[in-house]
């Protein structure tokens, strides 16, 4: 839910948001290059301090859909009881999203797990490490290309005999 | 031409006595990584009380036990550290894979999720079951009780047969089946090529 005030005056000040209502919930789309003005004027016009996740959807094979992935951001505002949906798309092989981090501490590690488990790269993440998966892990299982058993990884170890043990 | 023993001396074999003395000391090291878990610590606990075979000191550190339980799913990322600390375990040592899970991967087909702990480190004893009740845990124990005293011996000479070197199933990985588009699962008897 979103106060009527605030979606005037974000529409306002970003005339590039497509703006949606899906039960009770608003959602707002906007242009990569858009991103990171429109989380800071959130976050520094409408009290919108908490970053609630961060989550991506792979959108290949999806009906209807036209680009590839779809990022997106759970913002709060604590003192107003508001919450946004802010959503952006992004596309192979250009898979660069500026970093959130600097706005919420929060972003660190939620950003980490969308780099481990989707590939997105955030620019200017002080530590973009893996978070979940091992460190020699070379793919991104949930993307929708990935095949669910894997591609053998979870075998690739060495076998221990009573003699070695 | 015969020896006299005292009434209170019992002959036997040193083989057999040492294996006595280990089945009924056996401590467990639980690595307990999800739901089965919770059945072995109710194992443990006073109301199926394991103590009554010997078997109730759980330790966390792998020196100081010989009989590792895995309950439950073990993943890429674990697997490196259950093959660790059962490197880290004196021998003689034993294995009991604990439930679906820990024996075959269990309903958790996926990437990340290691199809059976047999494929890497020997197991002893398997315990069926989502999560197998305490009783069947106890029953294993029993078996693995029974497996000591029938084969042990002082020196561990058991332990180097070929059949308790080899990891218990070959590493195949299981055919993938695809579906054709639009079918979202197989009716019962169909088969795909
Ligand atoms: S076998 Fe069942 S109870 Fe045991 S770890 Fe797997 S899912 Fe959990």
């Amino acid at each position: 839910m979103i106060q009527p005030p605030t979606q005037t005056a974000v529409a306002a000040a970003f005339p590039a948001l497509v703006w949606s209502e899906f039960r009770g919930g608003t959602r707002a789309v906007v242009p990569r290059d858009e991103l990171y003005k429109t989380l800071e004027f959130l976050r520094d016009r409408h009290h919108f301090d908490l970053l609630v996740d961060i989550t991506c959807v792979d959108y290949l094979n999806y009906r209807g859909a036209t680009d590839r992935f779809g990022l997106v951001y759970l913002l709060a505002a604590t003192e107003t009881n508001e919450r946004l949906t802010v959503r952006t798309f992004v596309n192979e092989p250009d898979l660069v999203v500026p970093s959130a981090v600097p706005l919420w501490k929060g972003a660190d590690w939620m950003e980490r797990e969308v780099w481990d488990m989707f590939g997105i790269q955030f620019e200017g993440h002080p530590d973009l490490r893996r978070i979940l998966m091992p460190e020699e892990f070379t793919a991104f299982p949930l993307r929708k290309d990935y095949p669910l058993q894997g591609r053998g990884e979870r075998h690739n170890f060495p076998v221990l005999t009573r003699e070695e043990g | 031409m015969a020896i006299e023993v005292p009434e209170n001396v019992v002959v036997s074999r040193l083989d057999s006595l040492a294996s006595w003395c280990r089945k009924n000391s056996l401590w467990p090291m639980p690595f307990a990584t999800a739901c089965c878990g919770i059945e072995l610590m109710a194992t443990g606990a006073s109301r199926h009380d394991l103590a009554r075979f010997g078997a109730e000191v759980f330790r966390f550190s792998p020196r100081q036990c010989d009989l590792m339980i895995v309950a439950g799913r073990v993943v890429m990322k674990m697997l490196p550290v259950l093959q660790r600390i059962w490197q880290q375990m004196h021998e003689p040592k034993w294995c009991i894979s604990m439930g679906a899970c820990a024996s075959t991967g269990g309903v958790f087909d996926t990437y990340s999720v290691v199809q059976g702990i047999d494929r890497f480190i020997p197991v002893d004893m398997y315990v069926p079951g989502c999560p197998p009740r305490p009783e069947q845990l106890i029953q294993a124990i029993i078996d693995l009780q029974d497996t000591i005293q029938r084969e042990g011996t002082i020196s561990g000479r058991e332990f180097a047969t070929r059949q308790r070197q080899q990891p218990k199933r070959a590493l195949v990985e299981l055919p993938v089946i695809t579906l054709p588009r639009g079918v979202s699962h197989l009716p019962q008897g169909v088969r795909i090529e």
